[in-house]
């Protein structure tokens, strides 16, 4: 029984230039139309489910930007999980907001603060600012949350080292419980790349010590590096509770998950689907009791594997590779061994912290 | 037909002075091709030689004119092709000189007619192109008449391309063009000029009969390779293959042989006939020695077969290509040959990839080495790597490189000699504006830029021709590059001293940019023996990482690591390194770039 449920809330009110995601801007009238196609498709689904969750995770887009009332219906109809995390743009959380995200039982709230400086704000076309990041923030607390993340994003057009450095302290001065810091992907064809991928060639070399820097300044102030791109609050600074994100941890660990929404991705049982993102052709066969258009995406045994050693190396955890020999490529991992980017400990393999820097390399070489 | 009515000639000329187009006139005239199946120089049969306005191919196409029988054996036009221009001319009596109304007299120009002087070919000098509004017939008629030793009034002026003064010029072949003189008589004996391969029929001879006769199904012998077959079919081009029962004295034609191997028959050798053999073989041509190599590797190694057999088949065609299996660490199995020239060699490759449809990589052009390690013998080498380390003593190839340009340009082009090592050796005025100067260089300054320098400098006005004067020694030296510790092979280069420091200099700095950076620090070095004379560091990456990755990002995270890994396994390894062919493309041709 799948223990992971994925909600997809597309709705913005402004598509961010540097965003890829399946986003829908505006159109408040369609919110409560789309959470009842939400909750046809989860009666569907409903028997992949365990009756107890342990995670759901609101994603967007902005689900904190739906018009309230199908938000209400959407959190109401959920089934009850352990951790229960929304996502939310700061601009978007007020004293009220963050009241009822509480009463409906939601326990961890991700920000999506990206950046503390105004400057690279407008650049990212973010409608927060500073304030209204520390606003929310409190607004949250205030409400009871215990369990707040951050999103940063580094590697900002014009962004130097030391804006980065008071993007981490101004971060780290709220303390949030964990840390998520991307750099910034100017993806092919986005308007974003098409208005800074220049600056961010040239910047390209300068910009290579940011995620040592991340790195080294969260985990001087007591975080641990978890993930590839996630922090956490170490249990001694947190009484004791892990505070890793539990949703995505199960998609890093290779737990069948399962997505509902336009876009959506479900891993059940070693069969992978997604979603149309086309927003009609999601809700119109809903509407008449169908399931929404799908692309299927089979999983043989050594593509699981493959993901398995992916996903697995990224955390700081080694991984058991019993079973996974097929597809590592021996000499490479000497190779890794040799150059000191990889442990390797009786049936465990893990990156060192150099290795990790270089994941990506270090993982292509790895897989066979 | 009796020899006293045949004529044998060549047309000399430089590249675009209209050699082709004076050809296909000559046919129209003759009635061998109608107008109306006219196809534009009909004599340029390979699609190559019609995209790049040069013959790399001599053919022979015989044609009736006021009762004579006329054959035109095409001649290649270019500085490279001086071989195959000499056993074409060796097949004729006579050449047809064209030298273009506008531009005068060429280096290729002069090059070819002092190679039809030397083998006593009537020499029936034509200035064409007296149409052009730019021409000035009078000037380039005195050059030529200067040149050869004859009168300007002597000299045809004609336009090929609008025939006007063209039924003249078949006048003065028979007039002034003498016939053959070999003995009808005696034992057969003919001069194999070239050769083609036809894939159902083998390889078919071109032939200039000197003595005796040849029949059709008669039995064969080319004498020096000893290979004996029976004539298939005899016959000659008018312009398209004719078969005919015999090939008489004096007569040129084709010999379809039936031989499958291309290696039995040899351009040069003399054919004769087994009942009645000829005691002395034509005098031979000249073996000539390819003297510019590079490397030529399959860009899939998969192809390396194809390029194996490709190369056989070319070679058939092309007497001066010389090639030998050659494995690279970086480029993996492939050939290393040899060519007479730079154009050679981008002729030998564009066929290769067009008429053989294969991918191919070369590497930077170099020159053949002789050397002599201490108390060893002499030695000739072909690729940098094989220079040995202790050297007692290296020659290299020098050329005298013949120069014609306007007397505004002898400055520069003095400048640029010295500095590619040359020696001045004569200047002369051919007029009042044109200068011939002539320079000893060594080969190897030349394979790789110069003829390009030597253009733009002289705003394209620069003739340029050479000749292979022998081997000279040299202070040459080796220079190692060795990536991450590990020597590599394909990079080795062989240097004057003088420019050793300079040149190592640059191609580890180009190695740098064109290694990509690696997961730790990699040494660029070049050195000489243990001397290093140059580094850099490749530094390593400080990140590498796929930035977010959740549920629906797994697959396309997967795919791009998949791909990731798939542009690892194109990589060349020199020890832990990972290099792209492309890079080891890029650093090879670097000379190429040299101010």
């Amino acid at each position: 029984m799948t223990r992971h449920l994925y909600v997809h809330l597309p709705f913005c009110a402004h598509r961010c230039g540097y965003c890829d995601f399946v986003t829908v801007v505006g159109r408040t009238g369609q919110h409560g139309a789309y959470v009842d196609a939400l909750l046809r498709e989860l009666a569907l689904e409903r028997d992949r489910l365990a009756p107890e969750l342990e995670t759901v995770f609101l994603g967007g887009g902005t689900p904190t930007f739906t018009e309230p009332s199908a938000l209400e219906r959407l959190l109401h109809a959920l089934p009850p999980a352990t951790e229960m995390t929304v996502e939310a743009n700061p601009e978007t959380v007020t004293q009220e907001l963050a009241r009822r995200l509480r009463r409906l039982g939601v326990n961890r709230v991700s920000l999506g603060v990206q950046s503390f400086r105004p400057h690279l704000l407008s650049v990212l076309e973010r409608v927060a600012q500073p304030d209204t990041v520390r606003g929310a923030f409190y607004h949250l607390r205030d409400a009871g949350f215990d369990n707040i993340s951050f999103d940063l994003i580094y590697g900002i057009p014009g962004q130097s080292p030391s804006d980065l450095e008071a993007d981490l302290g101004d971060a780290l001065e709220l303390g949030p419980e964990h840390l998520s810091c991307y750099e910034l992907e100017a993806k092919p064809g986005t308007r974003f790349t098409h208005a800074h991928g220049e600056e961010l060639a040239r910047q390209a070399d300068a910009m290579e010590s940011y995620f040592e820097i991340v790195v080294d300044r969260l985990m001087s102030a007591g975080y641990r590096w978890y993930e590839t791109a996630n922090f956490c609050r170490t249990p001694d600074r947190a009484n004791g509770r892990d505070l890793r994100a539990g949703h995505n941890l199960a998609y890093w660990l290779g737990r069948d998950y399962l997505g509902l929404g336009i876009g959506a991705v479900s891993t059940i049982e070693g069969c992978r689907w997604r979603n149309t993102p086309r927003l009609l052709a999601y809700v119109s066969p809903l509407v008449a009791g169908r399931r929404p258009e799908r692309e299927l995406e089979p999983l043989p045994l050594d593509v699981r594997q493959r993901e398995r050693v992916m996903l697995g190396l990224r955390l700081d955890v080694p991984l058991v590779v019993d079973g996974l020999g097929e597809v590592l490529d021996g000499r490479a991992l000497d190779r890794l061994q040799r150059l000191g980017l990889v442990d390797r400990n009786g049936r465990t393999l893990a990156l060192t912290p150099r290795g990790r820097m270089l994941g990506g390399g270090v993982t292509a070489d790895l897989l066979a | 037909m009796s020899q006293d009515r045949i004529r044998n000639f060549s047309i000399i000329a430089h590249i675009d002075h209209g050699k082709s187009t004076l050809a296909d006139r000559i046919l129209e005239l003759t009635h061998a091709v109608s107008s109306r199946d006219m196809r534009e120089q009909v004599l340029d049969s390979m699609e190559l030689e019609r995209e790049r306005g040069i013959t790399i191919k001599a053919q022979a196409v015989r044609v009736e004119w006021k009762g004579h029988q006329l054959n035109l054996i095409d001649t290649p036009g270019h500085v490279d092709f001086t071989y195959e221009v000499s056993r074409s001319l060796q097949a004729c009596e006579g050449a047809l000189l064209v030298v273009d109304a506008a531009q005068g007299t060429q280096a290729q120009t002069l090059a070819n007619a002092y190679l039809a002087i030397e083998n006593d070919l009537e020499i029936v000098p034509v200035v064409n192109k007296i149409d052009l509004p730019q021409a000035d017939p009078d000037a380039a008629a005195v050059e030529i008449a200067d040149l050869i030793g004859d009168s300007p009034e002597h000299v045809l002026r004609i336009s090929a391309k609008t025939g006007q003064g063209v039924e003249d010029v078949l006048d003065a072949i028979v007039e002034r063009v003498p016939s053959p003189a070999g003995d009808p008589e005696a034992p057969a004996r003919a001069l194999i000029f070239d050769s083609s391969y036809d894939q159902y029929r083998g390889v078919v001879a071109f032939v200039r009969v000197v003595d005796g006769s040849f029949s059709t199904r008669e039995p064969l012998r080319a004498m020096a390779l000893g290979t004996r077959f029976e004539a298939e079919e005899l016959g000659f081009f008018s312009p398209t293959r004719r078969p005919s029962r015999t090939l008489e004295a004096g007569e040129v034609g084709y010999v379809i042989t039936g031989l499958k191997d291309v290696s039995r028959l040899r351009v040069g050798d003399t054919l004769t006939s087994e009942s009645r053999p000829a005691a002395e073989p034509l005098p031979g041509y000249k073996d000539v020695k390819p003297m510019v190599f590079a490397g030529l590797f399959p860009t899939d190694s998969d192809d390396y077969p194809e390029l194996r057999d490709a190369l056989e088949k070319l070679k058939l065609n092309d007497a001066a290509l010389f090639y030998e299996p050659e494995t690279s660490q970086a480029l993996g199995f492939g050939f290393r040959c040899g060519f007479l020239g730079l154009l050679h060699m981008e002729i030998v490759r564009e066929r290769l990839e067009r008429e053989f449809d294969l991918d191919l990589l070369v590497t930077a052009p170099n020159v053949a080495y002789r050397v002599k390690p201490p108390h060893g013998e002499w030695v000739e080498v072909h690729t940098p790597a094989d220079m040995p380390n202790e050297l007692e003593e290296v020659e290299e190839p020098y050329i005298k490189a013949s120069i014609i340009v306007p007397k505004e340009f002898v400055g520069t082009v003095m400048e640029l000699n010295n500095d590619r090592r040359g020696r001045f050796d004569h200047l002369e005025y051919l007029s009042e504006e044109r200068v011939h100067l002539t320079y000893e260089l060594p080969l190897s300054e030349i394979v790789l830029d110069y003829y390009d320098q030597l253009k733009s400098r002289t705003r394209g006005y620069a003739s340029f021709d050479y000749d292979v004067i022998g081997f000279r020694p040299g202070k040459l030296v080796r220079v190692d590059v060795l990536v991450g510790g590990e020597p590599v092979d394909a990079l080795s280069l062989i240097v004057h001293r003088d420019s050793a420091y300079d040149r190592g200099r640059a191609l580890v700095e180009r190695l740098q940019k064109e290694i990509p950076r690696q997961q730790f620090d990699v040494a660029i070095q070049a050195a000489i023996g243990a001397r290093v004379i140059a580094r850099e560091t490749v530094k390593a990456r400080r990140k590498d990482v796929l930035a977010k990755c959740y549920g629906g990002d797994i697959t396309r995270k997967r795919k791009l690591l998949e791909q990731q890994k798939a542009g690892k396994k194109r990589m060349k390894q020199v020890g832990m390194v990972e290099v792209p062919q492309e890079a080891f493309l890029a650093v090879l041709n670097l000379d190429g770039e040299r101010k």
